[in-house]
């Protein structure tokens, strides 16, 4: 199967490219390199939504890392705008499954976090923050603590932090795993309404299969142990009906996405039982 | 060893979450509800009440026993005795004396430890080396009880002010010290992975994360150093003192005025409630944000 990455109607420069990114780690009292994951090839247009799913042991935060300059490929290159990424930087903004915001902040002084990184003075910072509150939905809960927001609040909040301080790419991961069903599909719907209001190129990473179809302009479906990615399947569908979950077409690329995976999963099960037994 | 210092758990006020369904307290008003609004006076009452029960019970019985004959009233003076001596004591200047004594001993002694203990506490637990090096003699003095090296303070700093001062710093440096590297070894680190995806530098992120995270942690272990200064303090100037509280108690004793020396215990009692009360109102403001 092809697992190239470039589409006719994608042929100027990629916003974000990851060149045979591969990620070994030495492995405590042995010779041996634990492969992470190995040649992976995406290209990102701008403003493209991407979503990576995966079965457990696909390398997914080995990527992250990689990608919010936390640290660096063993072999291949990342590119940000045809420059190669460095380390961390405000070009992108990530948001994490459990939030991370800082308890002792306001959800208005959370916001205003990254924009402080940047530089901007405080009249700017606030005017922002406002703006972003609303943009997810928060008007009038920007003195709240994050523990005296729900889950899907906090979620927000840290969504308009990381769209704040205005990055190049919006990299997430698994930020809806945590919450409850109906929340998810909320707040997803709410990432599509963002989505298209600030143009922004997502990459999001999942491993609900749903979720990735719902919310994905294309879908890499990645392998387990060591992560590659096994195929890119382009999403074609109308989301403007009601349950699109539950349409024919949905359906269609639910099964063949499942059927991708699914030998992932059992030999992801298969390695970790073996792991368990040594 | 935080949690028995932990300030009580305040109720949010307004529902943190929109999509919870209404509670039953949103249904319409019964036809009891006004009876029921009566009774929720009850509660209040008893809240203010509750606490001090115990207190006045103690304190009658204080009272009641040296005057039925329970116990000898020349060794435990009622306690109606012992309040008289103590304001005697307030009107003649006599206890403000001795309390601004110990007072500022323990005041000085305290800052200089807060002073010296959060700066090497956080190298501690920021630089692995330094921790490294320091761990094993840390451990030996903390284990080491402060008052066992009364003596060896005073041959070498003299029966004055300093040896006082410098028990208190060491009694108060090491709950600080140990607080600190807790609190800054348990930040959380996702916070830090996603400050420094930020591409914050170490001092700023030091500065706006790992401290800010840390400060409750570090509160605890300055309520648990005030109380131990006063602790060390009062034991000092039981040993050797021409003034301060302990002094009062001891020098009462051997005079055989006994309601003063009831009086100094009452005295540091109000005090250390005193200071606990303002340390705990302090760790109030700083950590609003805690659950």
């Amino acid at each position: 199967m092809s697992t190239t990455a470039s589409n006719p109607d994608r042929v100027q420069t990629p916003k974000l490219r990851l060149e045979h990114v591969t990620k070994q780690f030495d492995v405590r009292g042995s010779k041996d390199k634990f492969t992470a994951i190995e040649d992976i090839d995406i290209d990102l247009a701008d403003g493209e939504f991407l979503v990576l799913v995966g079965p457990s042991g696909c390398g997914k935060s080995t990527l992250l890392d990689l990608l919010g300059g936390l640290s660096t490929p063993t072999s291949g290159r990342i590119l940000l705008d045809g420059q190669p990424v460095t380390g961390p930087g405000l070009d992108r903004g990530i948001v994490f499954q459990q939030y991370a915001l800082l308890p002792w902040r306001t959800a208005r002084h959370n916001i205003e976090f990254g924009l402080e990184a940047k530089g901007l003075p405080r009249k700017e910072r606030r005017e922002l923050a406002e703006h972003y509150l609303e943009l997810v939905g928060l008007k009038g809960f920007g003195d709240r603590y994050p523990h005296e927001l729900s889950g899907g609040m906090k979620q927000r909040v840290a969504i308009a932090r990381s769209l704040a301080f205005d990055p190049e790419v919006l990299l997430m991961d698994e930020p809806f795993a945590a919450l409850d069903a109906q929340t998810r599909e909320s707040l997803q719907d709410e990432l599509l309404r963002i989505w298209k209001a600030t143009g922004k190129t997502i990459l999001f990473i999942t491993h609900g299969i749903d979720e990735a179809i719902y919310l994905g302009q294309r879908v890499a479906v990645l392998t387990s142990r060591p992560g590659r990615v096994k195929t890119f399947v382009d999403i074609d569908i109308d989301r403007s009906g009601e349950d699109v979950r539950s349409n024919e077409q949905f359906r269609h690329y639910r099964h063949r996405i499942w059927t991708l995976l699914h030998g992932e999963v059992e030999r992801a099960q298969v390695i970790e039982k073996e792991e368990a037994h040594v | 060893m935080s949690s028995a210092l932990a300030t009580p758990e305040v109720p949010v006020a307004a529902d943190p979450t929109r999509t919870a369904a209404p509670t039953p307290a949103s249904t319409p008003p019964e036809p009891g509800a006004v009876q029921r609004a009566g009774a929720a006076l009850r509660p209040l009452a008893w809240r203010i009440l509750k606490p001090s029960v115990a207190i006045v019970a103690f304190l009658a019985l204080w009272e009641i026993a040296p005057r039925v004959g329970l116990v000898d009233e020349v060794f435990l003076p009622p306690f109606s005795t012992v309040i008289e001596a103590f304001f005697d004591l307030l009107q003649s200047g006599e206890l403000w004396q001795h309390v601004s004594a110990s007072l500022s001993r323990a005041l000085i002694g305290f800052f200089v430890a807060v002073v010296i203990a959060i700066p090497l506490g956080i190298a501690i637990a920021w630089y692995r080396p330094v921790s490294d090096f320091l761990n094993p003699i840390l451990e030996l003095f903390r284990n080491t009880a402060a008052l066992a090296l009364l003596p060896v303070f005073i041959l070498i700093l003299g029966i004055g002010e300093e040896s006082k001062i410098a028990l208190v710093i060491y009694a108060c440096t090491f709950p600080i010290l140990l607080n600190t590297i807790s609190g800054v070894r348990t930040v959380d680190p996702l916070l830090i992975k996603s400050a420094s995806s930020l591409g914050l530098s170490p001092v700023r992120l030091f500065q706006k994360v790992v401290l800010p995270a840390a400060v409750p942690t570090i509160f605890t272990g300055i309520r648990m150093a005030a109380a131990s200064s006063i602790l060390v303090l009062i034991a000092a100037e039981m040993v050797g003192a021409k003034a301060g509280l302990g002094y009062l108690i001891t020098a009462s004793q051997f005079n055989f005025q006994i309601p003063n020396m009831y009086a100094g215990i009452v005295a540091i009692s109000v005090l250390g409630l005193t200071i606990n009360a303002v340390l705990v109102l302090i760790e109030r403001r700083l950590s609003r944000w805690r659950v």
